[in-house]
């Protein structure tokens, strides 16, 4: 999904209008959006297997048509009569009769495709265990509530590191050589370390040891009642997390940025605009950011997915209440079904994510084709 | 092969390579160590080994070297066992029953109080129980009476626990009321303490002895845990690990890449359509909430976890730069020589093209160790660690969810933390300087 399909035209092509580019986007998002769909597909079905090669997807199934089928019996008037181990057959019996009805008989080859399509549409049931905070059982109401906190978090997090990062490398780039610089270069082995792990210096330095922020959750408690009040609480419980996302990456996608910078910096065609006396600002906005934003998209979109997965320890540590929380709170409850619809949440944004980076690749790259295939060295 | 030497031997240039390598070279030495001094069985036992092990260490201690930093000092743990010193026992016989009085004295010169106090006996009878009462006795000489009791074999009285003890006290705990200066409360009184324990035998071969513990404030080089266990023992296990997990990761998922990209390059045709369709759906799968799923359901063993980061990892984002250094190989002119003089497929691919490409692979190779390491500690935070392994990682779990931030037992969070940048930082800096090194466009940046 990151090899973008790239080509050289051959002939030097006609000035594009502006209705025609729009077309060849359309079609390009078109394409890509359904290749990703089937990408999708398959690793959610991936997914699925893994899920339910202990078996366990099945016992979710089984378990639930147990309980109603128990439910069943009980309320049922025909059968008040019947002495405990004759109600205990009867309750088998239907049992048995509902895993027929529902193929659950057949060998889970047969039927993965129903729970592709449950997958994928997040109908996963009820959760063994968790609750909505609105007290629905199920999963979907659980995720559904979970996703905005998460989104916030990640987004504001991600747009703030590609800014600072890329007014930060082309300051770097004009400084190659200062103090400043060499300190960035210095400090950029320290992005081997995921933002979680900042997030715990962060908290232990500005909540334990300061006292100036919270040390984790959304809000405070108990909430204010203000709206305004109540979006400047959540700006307050953000900051550490936010910060410890930047933290983490801004260094190094600083330093790698800034030495394309010095790389496309010293082209000839930069040299040639240098002469003709184009002031610096525009040098940079045209001559040097337009080339290389292509690879620095690729590049941030790998910064992306790493951060997507680490995502589930932050709000851990920072307790807050998104996706990665929720999947730690499954996992120590052994709660399947949210385990199971948080590894397709977490599918779908990572495929979001691709998709939107593809989709401004091809705006910001003109040579961006449509289903040309070849070498692309 | 000469050109790879030479590179390693450049890195000498570079300062903060030299000081990752130090710090690399450390980090195998500590692992060395702690594989000789400590076996794998012997790890698992005291991780696992629970109160019978750590008995005589106190409940989430600081490290003892913090006392340089005290104005206060902090107190150790001070252990008195009668078994192992007969001196303190006198034993004497009368008709039909015999007194056997033990008498523990320490001196206490610490400002801090202790922070728990336990006696633990074991007595031999064959029917008729011993009976001891228990006297405190202070430098300044106010006795303190504890309670009686008749024991079984094995007794543990935690005089820190007894409530009716605390009342007597006034409401204070033991543990402070006992050593407090009663001028000032707040302040210790230093000077030699006594306890006394007199105990009554009704048979003749029946025995009592017992052991005095008045745990510290302050344990080890590491301090202790919430379960008293020696953190030294995880931190010291941790390394090789790490280590392990970090290499074995990183050498098997970026060969076993290297080697794909090269065969999707040479083979062309579906070859490479399939390679490159499973890379793309790898991308979209989430690494880590796979991981969890099969931490969940089928093995929390590291080397479960360790065998899918490697699947994973073969097919990950790597493949498509190696795939795009490939094709440039592939077009150059020795690779046709190659090809004319009908070297085969396999020939090509391991003696040609995978080696041009392979200094490249070494400082993605380094830079890559470290995400490992992290991403072992990451499945320990969430509670997947290796069930019976103490790691890094897993210290961090137990107290993060200890609250060790809330309490302020920072000791806990740092030591395992610092020790984990120490060996990101290593690797990445030593990274770095490689990356410069083999790309020479990088060179002067």
């Amino acid at each position: 999904m990151l090899n973008m399909a790239i080509e050289k035209t051959k002939t030097p092509p006609k000035k594009p209008g502006l209705k025609s580019n729009i077309a060849r986007l359309l079609r390009y998002t078109l394409a890509r959006g359904l290749v990703l769909i089937i990408t999708v597909i398959i690793g959610v079905y991936l997914a699925i297997i893994i899920a339910n090669g202990g078996g366990y997807v099945d016992d979710i199934r089984k378990g639930q048509i147990k309980e109603q089928v128990g439910l069943r019996v009980m309320a049922d008037e025909s059968v008040r009569d019947l002495n405990h181990v004759e109600k205990k057959e009867y309750e088998e019996r239907l049992y048995q009769l509902e895993l027929e009805r529902l193929n659950l008989d057949r060998p889970f080859w047969a039927r993965s495709h129903e729970y592709l399509i449950n997958g994928l549409t997040l109908n996963l049931g009820r959760a063994e265990y968790l609750l909505s905070d609105s007290g629905s059982r199920q999963v979907r109401d659980i995720l559904g509530e979970r996703l905005f906190p998460t989104l916030l978090l990640m987004a504001t997090g991600q747009l703030l590191l590609f800014f600072i990062s890329i007014t930060f490398a082309l300051f770097l780039s004009r400084r190659y050589g200062s103090v400043i610089d060499k300190i960035v270069v210095a400090l950029a082995p320290t992005s081997a370390a995921p933002a979680w792990f900042f997030g715990i210096f962060l908290i232990l330095l500005f909540a334990a040891v300061l006292g100036w922020l919270p040390f984790g959750g959304m809000v405070s408690a108990p909430p204010p009642s203000n709206r305004f009040l109540y979006a400047l609480s959540v700006l307050k419980h953000m900051i550490l997390p936010v910060s410890s996302i930047v933290v983490s990456s801004v260094f190094i996608t600083s330093y790698h940025w800034r030495t394309f910078f010095l790389i496309y910096s010293s082209e000839d065609y930069v040299e040639m605009a240098k002469a003709k006396g184009l002031p610096s600002s525009v040098i940079e906005r045209r001559y040097v950011l337009r080339p290389t934003l292509p690879t620095i998209i690729t590049s941030f979109a790998l910064t992306l997915i790493s951060l997507w997965t680490g995502a589930i320890v932050l709000e851990t540590v920072f307790s807050w209440p998104g996706i990665g929380r929720l999947t730690q709170q499954a996992i120590n409850m052994f709660d399947t079904p949210v385990i199971v619809a948080t590894v397709v949440v977490y599918a779908y944004l990572l495929a979001i994510t691709v998709f939107l980076l593809d989709i401004i690749y091809a705006v910001v790259d003109p040579r961006v084709k449509l289903g040309v295939e070849g070498n692309k060295s | 092969m000469r050109g790879i030497i030479n590179a390693f031997s450049e890195i000498k240039k570079y300062p903060s390579a030299v000081a990752g390598l130090i710090l690399i070279g450390l980090l195998i030495i500590l692992a060395i160590y702690t594989l000789i001094t400590i076996p794998y069985s012997e790890a698992v036992r005291l991780w696992r080994g629970g109160d019978a092990i750590w008995i005589e260490t106190p409940r989430n201690a600081r490290p003892a070297w913090m006392n340089f930093f005290y104005k206060e000092k902090q107190p150790l743990t001070i252990v008195l066992k009668s078994s192992e010193n007969p001196d303190l026992k006198t034993v004497t016989d009368y008709d039909g029953f015999s007194t056997s009085d033990i008498e523990f004295e320490f001196d206490y010169q610490y400002d801090g109080f202790p922070s728990e106090l336990s006696i633990f006996f074991k007595s031999k009878f064959k029917s008729a129980r011993p009976f001891v009462t228990l006297k405190w006795i202070t430098p300044d000489g106010r006795e303190i009476m504890f309670t009686d009791m008749t024991l079984r074999h094995s007794e543990s009285y935690r005089i820190s626990q007894d409530s009716k003890l605390t009342n007597k006290l006034g409401g204070v705990f033991p543990e402070k009321a006992l050593f407090a200066d009663p001028k000032n409360p707040d302040a210790v009184l230093k000077g030699t303490y006594r306890l006394v324990v007199e105990g009554l035998l009704f048979e003749e071969e029946s025995s009592i002895d017992a052991d005095l513990i008045v745990y510290g404030k302050l344990h080890g080089l590491a301090g202790t845990d919430h379960l008293r266990r020696d953190i030294t023992v995880a931190l010291l296990w941790g390394a090789p690990v790490a280590l392990a997990f970090g290499l074995l990761a990183a050498v098997g998922s970026s060969l076993a890449t290297m080697v794909l990209a090269a065969c999707s390059v040479w083979y062309g045709g579906w070859v490479d359509t399939v390679i490159r369709r499973i890379n793309e759906v790898v991308m979209i799968l989430p690494l880590l909430p796979i991981l969890i799923m099969v931490g969940m359901f089928y093995s929390r063993s590291i080397w479960m976890m360790l065998g899918v980061t490697i699947l994973l990892g073969i097919f990950g984002s790597g493949i498509l730069s190696y795939r795009s250094m490939f094709l440039q190989v592939k077009s150059s002119g020795y690779i046709e020589a190659a090809k004319a003089y009908g070297a085969s497929n396999k020939r090509i691919i391991f003696r040609y093209m995978i080696p041009k490409v392979i200094p490249v692979l070494i400082p993605q190779f380094v830079t890559q160790i470290p995400s490992y390491v992290f991403l072992e500690a990451t499945l320990a935070v969430l509670g997947l660690g290796d069930p019976v392994l103490p790691t890094w990682g897993k210290l961090l779990n137990d107290a993060y969810s200890q609250g060790a931030l809330f309490t302020g037992h920072f000791y806990w969070v740092l030591e395992p933390a610092v020790l984990l940048v120490i060996t990101g930082l290593g690797f990445a800096m030593v990274g770095f300087a490689l990356d410069r090194i083999f790309n020479p466009r990088l060179r002067g940046l």
